[in-house]
């Protein structure tokens, strides 16, 4: 009670403090031309009270916050009612049921230009799970992801401008280009970690964007590769909105066959290592694990991912240059991994969805969206650190808990 | 007695530099099949090093360092890597915990099975049914290891939750999984409470006991490995100063001397 009381008299001081503050922006208005000064009140009134609300919430996640803290610190485990929900089995199955459904009516229900958008989001949706791998489960911070995101763009732009290949034959293509080039990066990078392999990840980010943007022979430079081939639907040719529907729905397979893949990797002996080697390495390599295979293993995977979703990105906007693979690519896919909950695949996929979809409805701001956006991340990171949906304990069948089932 | 035992760790001579200084000093090891051995010494004495260049975590500036698994031709250990050793069966704790804090500690247990299985990427995504099989006997043996150690009522926590002398019980679990002939533990019972000590105690008996796998201990505390050492080497300052049954190390002057200072009013 006495909290609340101090929260409440905090919150009165901030406001009073704020509107002082923004007194001659957001009240006082000389208007020069006819000598008068206008005195907007109501704005003051604004200010007071939405500083007040802002300030009482914030005090009161906070307070929140550290009750969690504490009661985790005495050994006690705070299971939330999402995280139950989760845990039982035939709740996911019903929510999967209904999403896939959503999913599959909707672009028959809304215009091309909201699939388009739900392409993007998709699209980010496999580069978070593949980056999931890399990042996420295997401990390895990645800044030059976009690169393998481009490798896939490029295999399938070039492909198809030289030898006229078609977007199905590519797509193995791209993934497996950009499964090589992880591979590339791994191996100078095996003996570094933390920092250093964030600087040498980020070069090699970098690396590829100038290299594509100078190497105008392959590339044709910073003036792209325009007239990409969309995906074939059997030879027929299918006017926009059609093809829009139809990289859509090949999009939505995408998406379930890297969750598929991703979840049974994630579960598998090849998952446990990385999430080991996460945890510590020395300990990890002393148990009988190869760190230098896991690690690759983890590049590659996380690459191949990009590069097959690059082929496809490609084939969506059927022109791509240097500057869709910049570094910020690069950091926005790293907020969906961080956002979303490290290593947690259902945790990515809403990440991407949240940061992707969030600042193209807020386009209503206009100005403010980015803005909105940026606070939106940073109070996501105070309340939230472990993310959106954080580590799920995984529980395994064994004879003793089949014992106790029956004698319960 | 030793001499029909079965010989299957020998160091010989080992040299650990760095630099100018030298950790570990010409040290001659042996450990016979069914031993308890035990490598005490000061703090700094290089114990810990000396765990560190067998285990391939340094590689040791000279000697050799021999392994003889029973029924297999004998390997040299120097200067390979930490997973190869412990596939060869040589498997350790760490003298400051190191446990996979976020992962259940039965999955902790789980990794020690990886050099043991062979299910590769590809395997694992199409998950038939050999795959599926393996990951349920990795399960099961695994379990059967937390029972072995008492833990199996904290399968499914995080092995960041568990109390302190648990989570040292659950490395020494983590380490049998990987099937060792050899077991090393450093400083097992650090930090432990007298009656967490004695648990430990009966624990390293049982797994000696069971004779499946010798065990190498580095320790401080004097009455666990007088109790179940029957071999002791002392080292002081990089150097092997004394080797023998407990008794004789017992009243070894050296000994006494290293670790008691030297008497100045003889």
């Amino acid at each position: 009670m006495t909290d609340m009381l101090q929260n409440f008299k905090k919150s009165i001081l901030v406001s009073i403090w704020f509107v002082f503050l923004t007194f001659p922006l957001m009240v006082v208005r000389v208007n020069t031309m006819n000598q008068v000064v206008v005195w907007r009140w109501t704005n003051l009134v604004w200010v007071a009270i939405g500083s007040f609300v802002l300030s009482y919430l914030w005090r009161y996640m906070l307070a929140r916050q550290q009750v969690r803290k504490k009661v985790a610190d005495e050994g006690g485990e705070i299971r939330s009612k999402t995280q139950l929900l989760l845990e039982d089995m035939s709740f996911r199955y019903k929510a999967m049921g209904i999403i896939l459904l959503a999913a599959l009516v909707f672009p028959l229900v809304f215009d091309t230009y909201q699939s388009t958008i739900m392409i993007s989001a998709l699209i980010y949706v496999v580069l978070g799970l593949g980056l999931n791998i890399t990042v996420g489960l295997a401990g390895l911070l990645d800044l030059g992801y976009v690169a393998f995101f481009g490798v896939g763009a490029y295999s399938y732009a070039l492909l198809n401008h030289h030898f006229d290949l078609g977007f199905w034959i590519s797509l193995p293509i791209g993934g497996f280009l950009g499964c090589l080039f992880g591979v590339l990066l791994g191996f100078p990078i095996l003996r570094l970690r933390g920092d250093y392999l964030a600087i040498v990840t980020l070069g090699f980010g970098m690396i590829f964007k100038v290299v594509m943007e100078n190497w105008d022979s392959l590339s044709f430079g910073p003036s792209g590769i325009a007239n990409i081939d969309k995906p074939g639907f059997f030879g027929i040719d299918l006017n926009l909105a059609n093809s829009t529907i139809y990289i859509y729905y090949i999009m939505i397979g995408m998406v379930i066959f890297t969750i598929l893949v991703t979840t049974r990797l994630r579960n598998s002996r090849i998952g446990r290592a990385w999430i080991a080697m996460r945890e510590d390495e020395i300990a990890c390599v002393a148990m009988g694990i190869d760190i230098a295979r896991t690690k690759l293993s983890a590049y590659a995977l996380g690459a191949f991912w990009a590069g097959m979703v690059g082929v496809l990105f490609a084939s969506k906007t059927t022109f791509i240059n240097p500057a869709s693979f910049t570094f910020m690519e690069s950091a926005i896919i790293l907020s969906i991994v961080v956002l979303g909950g490290m290593g947690s695949i259902l945790g990515v996929i809403i990440g991407a969805f949240f940061l992707i979809l969030l600042p193209e409805y807020m386009r209503a701001f206009s100005e403010y969206r980015m803005l909105a956006f940026g606070a939106a991340m940073v109070l996501m990171m105070i309340f939230r650190p472990q993310g959106i949906i954080s580590n799920l304990r995984q529980t395994y069948e064994y004879k003793g808990s089949k014992e106790k089932i029956n004698n319960g | 007695m030793a001499e029909n035992k079965h010989k299957l760790l020998e160091v010989k001579r080992l040299t650990m530099d760095f630099g100018g200084l030298r950790a570990v000093d010409s040290v001659t090891l042996e450990v016979y099949e069914g031993d308890i051995a035990a490598l005490i010494g000061p703090n700094g004495a290089g114990k810990t090093t000396f765990f560190n260049c067998i285990t391939g975590i340094y590689n040791p500036t000279k000697g050799d360092i021999l392994l003889h698994p029973k029924g297999l031709k004998t390997r040299r250990l120097n200067g390979l890597k930490p997973n190869k050793v412990t596939e060869m069966g040589l498997a350790r704790t760490f003298q400051n915990i190191r446990l996979f804090p976020d992962m259940t500690v039965l999955e902790n247990v789980m990794i020690g099975r990886h050099c043991r299985t062979n299910s590769g990427i590809f395997r694992a995504i199409v998950r038939g049914r050999g795959v599926r099989e393996e990951e349920q006997q990795i399960i099961e043996s695994s379990y059967q290891l937390l029972e072995k150690v008492g833990l199996a009522k904290f399968a499914n926590e995080f092995s960041k939750n568990l109390p302190y002398g648990a989570q040292r019980r659950l490395e020494i679990a983590r380490a049998m999984a990987t099937e060792p002939f050899l077991l090393l533990l450093d400083e097992p019972a650090a930090g432990m409470n007298p009656q967490e000590t004695t648990d430990l105690e009966q624990l390293i008996c049982k797994i000696s006991a069971e004779g499946e796998m010798a065990i190498l201990l580095i320790e401080h505390d004097m009455k666990l490995v007088m109790n179940i050492s029957n071999s002791i080497y002392v080292m002081e300052y990089g150097k092997k100063i004394a080797e023998g049954a407990p008794r004789e190390i017992k009243d070894n002057p050296k000994v006494i001397e290293a670790y008691l200072g030297e008497e100045t009013d003889a």
